[in-house]
């Protein structure tokens, strides 16, 4: 046992045997993994960010201004693929590995070194995505859901695309591992299951859906290689294969991947609301049964992204009521939110004002989803811009949203210094304003039947996709706010107190100093 | 102390490894070994050497890292959180790969169940495909070649016969290491890897077979497709298998492991039967019925 001291008797503050860059390269530390995940998410916020500039400024009029069709494509596929893989995936894993630890009462990751590499493939992989547009060719344009046959014909950007999807599905299964193997194994003393935050609940149902579907779309995009360069015939139908295959494929993933981003993000509100209400989380139990719930419904809901493919009508049915039904797992969860704002002692301050925002705005997502849910509507409206607004509405207002409410929540338990509050009011609410200006606008041109993923439109759709453009560069100009709201606190923020808010309860606010020394829990408190 | 750290004291620390180099150089090899296959499937000039130069990095990475990791479990590092912390992790990993086959799987039950009726129904039938019989095997409607399908009696039947007994062989390994018989263990952890290695040999025969006699290749429709990438993932799998098993063998020999603490050998056996178990049931759909 004395060697196993020795490892941790002088831990204290330092960053073992590497300094500079080689620190954060080598760290087997969570907490600086959890800040290379959040930067690099950042860093592809912008990048995706740029690619969704670049495709409002082409909408900005009808016709063709800035780019052709081709490239537009491009632009629309990789937005997807970097927001989704790159940005929000990534930014929720930052979360979880800066807090879980702390929130659970654990020394680290279970996985250290693994956590290492989870975190330093992901800058591979996207280096992978972006040299697609380097190659004769360019980038893949087939859209962020890869669907067979287009992807077959594509060119070499194609492959580089589906080994960084690879080594993405790889990093992900990695870190997934890493957390539900924290979670099940590292909890203090006392600190039961039904005890841990309601963040570290979402993650353990979110990392079981990504090891679950993770290797399925690693499948899909197999038999996408297979079919391009070894003469198979999965998408094939001369073959007696079908490119209908891959969607249920794709989408047997892909459905789930939506509860994986919104799922830490129900995580990250359920700490915030509480905390700023100065009550107790509503409704816990339901709130674990309710996150459980959507994680199963979610794997039998994956074709109602492909009514119009052509599928029996008892298909239809099942996956239109499978659908539907989601909405009640959901709406428990709306409803505890507001109950537990109901009668608190509310105060508004930025993390809070982000996560009232996800609520009002998620939960339109959530309708307009139910919307879509029906199979009979969803024909009217499938690839329409109604689509986009709806996604637009659960990935942006809802995962962003929690994202940033979750930075402001925590950077002063990670930095020990403040942000400026009146400068997040200023980011929350022009965040809120062009978010709206940008996205809301698109229901009435999706529904007026405008299609989504096409660089030029009649003129009866000018006026919402000027409104829509004007909205979408005042949201991206908005972001550079929050960057340097983020520098101005680490350079020169206030100090933080210890427990900046207090309504915040969870142990990293209580049983650790603010902010959180670089090792923490090496022994494990015991939870009462 | 070290040596009873295992099962006796009650554990304060866990084992935080130090900061090391190999992850990145993981990513390193994974990235050069993606962009030379992408060179190599679109027959630019190049990509080989980045393979190469990629796995050969990957193979010191792995050497490197695993070495790290046999070293601290020798040296009693590892208490008993840590060995519930592997458990739970080797448990997800095959979680993963059911899942990974789950999709090739569904792929089969797609084209037998949906797509090869739907080429022969009506519909197609007068529009399309004149005369498309929905027959399984098919390499569907735009496939004039006669092949003839890989029947299940032969070699297959022997391979699971194989594969069957190097499950049981491998349990008998296990009892000898839990029951100090270190003789026992090595001879028929050995026993294990020559009938993974034997099944390997006949499916590689079983290929040749295939390619040369029965004119059934990776491109023949998607029966060629469904069989050559299911058994081949299989193949994959039982190979890896057999090189984890080796170097359990080479540690056991070196008198690594104790009755009470081997988890690397117990993780190894969870694979091998896991590959095992989708064997059988390749063996039922894509062989038998």
């Amino acid at each position: 046992m004395s060697a196993v001291l020795d490892d941790h008797g002088h831990a204290h503050d330092h960053h073992g045997g590497y300094g500079g860059i080689m620190r954060w390269i080598t760290t087997t530390n969570h907490k600086d993994i959890g800040t290379l995940y959040l930067w690099f998410s950042f860093v592809m916020f912008m990048v995706g960010g740029v690619m969704a500039l670049v495709i409002r400024a082409e909408l900005f009029e009808p016709g063709l201004q800035f780019v052709n069709p081709d490239f537009f494509n491009q632009m629309t596929t990789m937005h997807g693929l970097i927001m989704v893989f790159g940005a929000i995936m990534p930014a929720f894993v930052g979360f979880a590995n800066w807090q879980i630890p702390m929130m659970i009462g654990a020394p680290d990751m279970a996985f250290a070194r693994l956590n290492n590499w989870s975190f330093w493939i992901l800058p591979f992989a996207a280096s992978l995505l972006v040299l697609s547009f380097f190659m004769p060719g360019g980038a893949p344009g087939v859209g962020w859901t890869m669907y067979a046959p287009l992807t077959v014909q594509m060119g070499m950007g194609m492959d580089l695309t589906i080994f960084a999807v690879h080594l993405l599905g790889m990093s992900s299964i990695m870190g997934s591992i890493n957390i539900l193997t924290t979670i099940l194994n590292m909890r203090a003393p006392g600190m039961t299951l039904m005890r841990m935050p309601m963040f570290v609940w979402t993650w353990l149902i979110t990392a079981y859906l990504l090891v679950a579907t993770m290797p399925v779309l690693a499948g899909a995009v197999t038999m996408t290689l297979a079919d391009r360069h070894f003469g198979t015939s999965f998408f094939n139908a001369a073959g007696g294969g079908d490119p209908v295959l891959y969607q249920h494929i794709f989408w047997f993933f892909g459905h789930p991947e939506v509860y994986i981003i919104a799922l830490p993000a129900f995580g990250v509100v359920s700490q915030v609301i509480p905390a700023f209400s100065r009550k107790p989380l509503f409704g816990y139990a339901s709130m674990v049964s309710a996150t459980t719930g959507i994680a199963i419904l979610s794997f039998i809901v994956w074709a109602h992204h492909m009514y119009t493919v052509g599928m029996p009508v008892t298909g239809q049915l099942f996956f239109m009521y499978a659908t539907a039904l989601i909405a009640v797992p959901t709406g428990v969860k709306v409803f505890n939110w507001v109950a537990t704002m109901w009668k608190g002692s509310l105060s508004f301050e930025t993390p809070m004002l982000f996560a009232i925002g996800f609520l009002f705005l998620f939960t339109m997502g959530g309708f307009s989803g139910l919307v879509l849910s029906l199979a009979a509507v969803d024909i009217q409206l499938h690839d329409t811009y109604y689509v986009v607004a709806h996604f637009h509405y659960v990935m942006v207002a809802g995962a962003l949203f929690a994202a940033f409410a979750g930075v402001y929540f925590w950077l002063p338990k990670w930095i020990g210094r403040m942000y400026d509050e009146t400068l997040g009011q200023w980011h929350f609410w022009l965040t809120m304003i062009f978010f709206n200006v940008t996205f809301f606008v698109q229901h009435f041109a999706g529904l007026a039947g405008m299609p989504r993923r096409i660089p030029d439109y009649p003129l009866m759709f000018e006026t919402w996709n000027k409104i829509s453009s004007i909205g979408a560069f005042g949201f991206g100009l908005s972001q550079l706010l929050f960057l340097y709201i983020v520098l101005k606190a680490i350079r020169s923020g206030e100090r933080a107190p210890q427990r900046p808010w207090e309504g915040a309860d969870s142990i990293d606010w209580t049983m650790l100093p603010t902010p959180a020394p670089y090792h923490t829990f090496e022994t494990p408190p015991l939870i009462k | 102390m070290a040596q009873t750290a295992y099962s006796s004291t009650p554990q304060q620390h866990y084992h935080v490894p130090q900061p090391m180099p190999w992850p990145i150089m993981g990513s390193a090899a994974l990235f050069l070994m993606a962009l030379g296959a992408t060179f190599v499937f679109n027959d630019s000039s190049g990509g080989w050497i980045s393979i190469a130069f990629g796995f050969m990095i990957l193979l010191y990475m792995m050497f490197r890292w695993f070495g790290d990791v046999i070293r601290e479990s020798e040296g009693g590092k590892y208490g008993a959180r840590e060995d519930l912390s592997f458990r739970w992790g080797m448990s997800w990993f095959i979680l993963s790969e059911v899942m990974f086959f789950f999709g090739f799987f569904g792929a089969l039950f797609w084209a037998r169940v949906m797509s090869v009726p739907d080429l022969s129904s009506l519909l197609h039938n007068e529009m399309l495909w004149p005369g498309f019989k929905d027959l399984w095997p098919s390499a569907g409607p735009g496939f004039a070649e006669k092949f003839t399908p890989m029947g299940a009696w032969g070699v297959p039947a022997i391979n699971t016969l194989l594969l069957l007994s190097s499950g049981i062989t491998l349990t008998y390994a296990h009892w000898g290491l839990v029951n100090n018989q270190r003789g026992k263990l090595n001879l028929f952890l050995f026993l294990t890897i020559v009938l993974g290695a034997t099944f390997l040999g006949f499916q590689i025969y079983e290929y040749g077979h295939a390619y040369s006699e029965l004119n059934l290749k990776l491109t023949t429709g998607v029966y060629g497709s469904t069989f050559f990438m299911l058994t081949g993932f299989h193949g994959f799998h039982v190979s890896l298998g057999a090189i984890m098993l080796t170097v359990i063998l080479i540690r056991c020999l070196s008198g690594h492991f104790k009755s009470d603490h081997h988890f690397a050998f117990e993780a190894v056996a969870w694979y091998w039967h896991f590959v095992d178990v989708v064997w059988l049931l390749l063996f039922v759909v894509v062989y038998w019925l």
